[in-house]
């Protein structure tokens, strides 16, 4: 990457112009499929009918205004909803081809393959290392030596390890809002997911910040699959593949990026990326 | 503020208008909010004398007790003509209704109205048959502070007040006159480490002897009833108890020896009245000249004086001496109710919280919860002398006692069951706290600890409870500070005027729950109240109650510091 020729963007924003081509959904390796999805909180329909593939090492992001079901659509993948008093969900989330919502599956396991990052940074009022490690301490991985290997590794690959290895012990709440949020998805690919979902991770952050989540995204895909909500066109039209749109609980449109954004299909898209309602 | 012009013309407008505008100040000065502030400052300002009126007034009763007054001696005239001698502390002085003394048979001049009068501590109750006597300051002549006057404290029949005359051994005169006091200094010491080996002898090796004599007796009774105990138990039962009984003898040998040396000394005193007293030197336990000791000498008799209020066991009923064994039994009984309170009142409260639906019926059961801290802890006090004593100590007792019965083990009242009986009383506080810190855990944390593949058991362990525990230190803090101040339940479930032996020493298993054992709260209505010598007795209770406001103090302070640290360190709440 050049630093020189773009100074205030960390990722080289041409390149991946560049690299971006259509593509093309249906030849896509298949990580998470959603059939007939329906979501009610008590007696109010939250998603209707919702039908879409999520490709595996791919950047797929929801776009929609407030209120529209994207994030209530990510928190299915990791089965968040279930939390929530009242939810009633029909339909079949698949991973690798089995469907997350059957009986058998056991929650625990489901997340620890689909982690999450939230909105606002939340990491616990522990350590850096432990907030790192505590995915794998609840594992019962007690181990001093795999916990160090792994720690530095997640910091590495949250693009944090430089910033505070001076500091693993100290306690995390000292950290910026960035870093914070740096640190949250340091421990949520400690424990090697197979999906990232991302909660509009970046709108709580400066711009700095942001670019550098941007960034991290942009080097993840290449071993996670990772879902990212945002508010924030621009960031779903630099980081994302795909795109979906999403309106009052329905998902309107979804294409590869290029494709939304350049060349909607439906009107409410075109009427939404353009800034006319939302 | 312009004053207007006052000319006859406008003079009958001015008044009105003068009125409107200072209501209008006023209603301006209402709604600035400053007389809600005042009120306020006014409240704190009452609340914080209050407080700390009271903190002086029974630290200024309960600390002058201990300081050395001098010894007055004097002569008292009283009206028909009869003279005696006076010889003692003037503990107060108060103005009564002449009437009043009229009444106890006192002759008055008919034109007296009032009369001043002052209580005089005499001591030598074994010689006077009352240590403290009220005298009019009228009738009160020659007030002097001879030097020589002493004053002992004693084990048996309070102070001592008077002249040392001789000091004798094995009844023959070895120093009189000046001479006396100077031998009596080093006999009073020797007479001291005396009278402190054989208090070690008896309260704590022949005690000892007692305590496992007692165990043997009870391993036998139980091998009995196990049916016929066999010839090697025998054997070894017997071998046992010889062993301790040649250990009494040994002991009780050595302490007859002890006894006859400490019984050498005696002194001659003459007292009030012109007596002449002997005092043995073996119940002396603290000899000084007050009127004749500089301030420095003083100072070092009241430190002396307070640390054996608090370091010593009572003596006399309870009327001298210290309070230690009812300081030790307060803090133990209030740290044995906290390790029952704070996991029942949490595991309660994450329940309530976390776990239970919540609906009407959660909510009925908050109510009640509420409501329970409200119930007068004298019931608490029944019910757990129904439940715990009789019901749950009696069971024990059938199961696991049957050699001791009838005499109950655990089926009596004992510090086991006063902590559990306060820990009932104290557990809505804990609930109430801990809910409300569990309450004020971020959705974000524990969502994020769910989304790592934790379960709810895991978050709840590993991130909201310790998130909580600043909440849960609140709750104890309240608790502590209600449970160490109650007495009333305590003396259904557990407290003594005199407990024979702390409830934790060096006898195997060294913690004895099934003890009786003392507590400040109920010493200060014990010895208030129920002591046969009140004059003697009220510092005391000032100067316990002091103590028990300090300790509570000391415990709270102690919670509150881990508190904060706790706080501190899961400050992530404050976010």
């Amino acid at each position: 990457m050049n630093q020189t020729s773009t100074p205030t963007h960390a990722i080289d924003l041409s390149a991946i112009e560049r690299e971006r081509r259509h593509r093309d959904l249906a030849a896509e390796d298949v990580c998470l499929e959603v059939k007939n999805l329906d979501l009610y909180y008590g007696s109010k329909q939250a998603l209707k009918c919702i039908n879409m593939i999520i490709p595996r090492r791919r950047v797929s992001a929801f776009i929609g205004p407030s209120g529209c079901g994207k994030s209530t659509l990510l928190r299915c993948f990791n089965r968040m909803n279930d939390l929530v008093d009242g939810v009633r969900i029909d339909g079949a989330i698949e991973l690798d081809g089995v469907n997350i919502y059957d009986r058998q599956v056991n929650v625990s396991s489901l997340r620890r393959r689909v982690g999450m990052v939230f909105q606002k940074p939340n990491p616990f009022p522990k350590s850096i290392y432990e907030n790192v490690a505590y995915g794998l301490r609840i594992q019962g991985i007690n181990s001093r030596r795999t916990l160090d290997e792994v720690v530095e590794k997640a910091l590495r690959g949250a693009a944090l390890w430089d910033e505070v290895k001076d500091r693993l012990h100290d306690n995390a709440l000292g950290l910026s809002g960035g870093q914070q949020q740096r640190l949250v998805i340091a421990r949520a690919i400690a424990i090697e997911p197979e999906v990232l979902l991302l909660d509009e991770p970046a709108s709580a952050l400066d711009p700095i910040s942001t670019l550098k989540i941007e960034e991290l995204i942009y080097e993840l895909k290449d071993r996670y699959t990772i879902v990212i909500v945002t508010h924030n066109m621009q960031q779903a039209a630099r980081v994302s593949d795909y795109t979906a749109f999403m309106y009052m609980g329905e998902l309107v449109e979804y294409a590869d990026t290029d494709t939304i954004f350049t060349n909607p299909r439906q009107k409410r898209t075109e009427d939404y990326i353009t800034g006319r309602y939302g | 503020m312009q004053t207007e012009p006052m000319n006859p013309v406008e003079a009958t407008a001015a008044a009105p208008r003068r009125q409107a505008r200072i209501a209008s100040q006023l209603g301006a000065w209402a709604a600035s909010g400053s007389p809600w502030v005042w009120l306020n400052a006014a409240a704190i300002a009452t609340s914080l004398i209050a407080v700390v009126g009271l903190l002086v007034l029974i630290a200024v009763h309960g600390l002058g007790h201990f300081w050395p007054k001098a010894i007055m001696e004097a002569t008292y005239a009283q009206p028909d003509g009869t003279r005696s001698q006076i010889i003692g502390e003037s503990q107060g002085h108060e103005v009564v209704p002449a009437e009043r003394l009229r009444g106890t048979g006192i002759m008055l001049p008919p034109e007296v109205t009032t009369a001043a009068r002052s209580l005089i501590k005499v001591g030598n109750r074994d010689a006077l048959g009352f240590d403290f006597r009220w005298v009019l300051d009228d009738w009160l002549l020659e007030i002097r502070y001879p030097e020589d006057l002493v004053a002992i404290e004693r084990r048996e029949w309070g102070n001592f007040f008077g002249y040392v005359r001789s000091v004798e051994e094995n009844g023959t005169t070895i120093a009189t006159g000046p001479e006396a006091w100077a031998a009596l200094q080093a006999r009073v010491q020797r007479a001291q480490t005396l009278a402190a080996q054989i208090r070690r002898i008896e309260k704590d090796e022949i005690g000892s002897i007692n305590y496992r004599m007692e165990r043997l007796r009870l391993a036998e009774r139980r091998l009995e009833l196990h049916g016929a105990p066999g010839v090697t138990e025998q054997a070894d039962i017997a071998a046992e108890r010889a062993a301790l009984d040649s250990e009494y003898e040994s002991l009780q040998g050595r302490l007859t020896a002890l006894h006859e040396a400490i019984s050498r000394d005696s002194l001659t005193a003459e007292i009030m009245g012109n007596r002449t007293v002997t005092v043995p030197l073996s119940s002396v336990v603290r000899a000084y000249r007050p009127n004749a000791m500089s301030l420095l000498e003083k100072v070092g008799i009241y430190v002396a004086k307070i640390w054996e209020f608090v370091s010593a066991e009572p003596r006399e009923a309870n009327t001298e001496g210290g309070i230690f064994p009812a300081i030790f039994g307060t803090v133990m009984m209030v740290m044995l109710m906290s390790v029952f309170v704070t996991p029942f009142g949490v595991v309660a409260a994450v329940y309530l919280r976390e776990y239970a639906r919540q609906g009407p019926l959660t909510r009925l059961i908050r109510i009640a919860v509420n409501n329970l801290a409200g119930v007068p802890s004298i019931v608490y006090g029944v019910f757990g002398l129904g439940f715990f004593v009789y019901f749950l100590g009696g069971s024990i007792d059938r199961l696991f006692f049957p050699e001791a019965l009838p005499t109950p083990t655990f089926g009596t009242s004992g510090i086991l069951w006063a902590s559990l009986t306060l820990a009932i009383l104290t557990v809505p506080v804990v609930i109430v706290a801990t809910e409300e810190g569990l309450s004020r855990v971020p959705r974000a944390v524990r969502e994020g600890s769910l989304a790592l593949g934790a379960t709810k058991a895991e978050t709840l362990w590993r991130t909201v409870l310790p998130m909580a525990s600043p909440a849960m230190m609140t709750g104890l803090i309240l608790a502590v500070a209600r449970a160490a101040g109650e007495v009333a339940p305590l003396m259904l479930v557990g407290v003594v005027k005199l407990a024979p032996s702390l409830p934790l020493d060096g006898d195997a298993p060294f913690l004895h729950l099934d003890r009786k054992f003392m507590h400040l709260g109920f010493h200060i209505y014990d010895v208030g109240f129920q002591s046969p010598n009140v004059e003697a007795a009220r510092p005391l209770v000032y100067a316990t109650a002091l103590l028990l406001v300090v300790i509570i103090i000391l415990l709270n302070l102690s919670a509150i510091a881990i508190r904060n640290r706790l706080r501190e360190k899961y400050r992530a709440l404050d976010h």
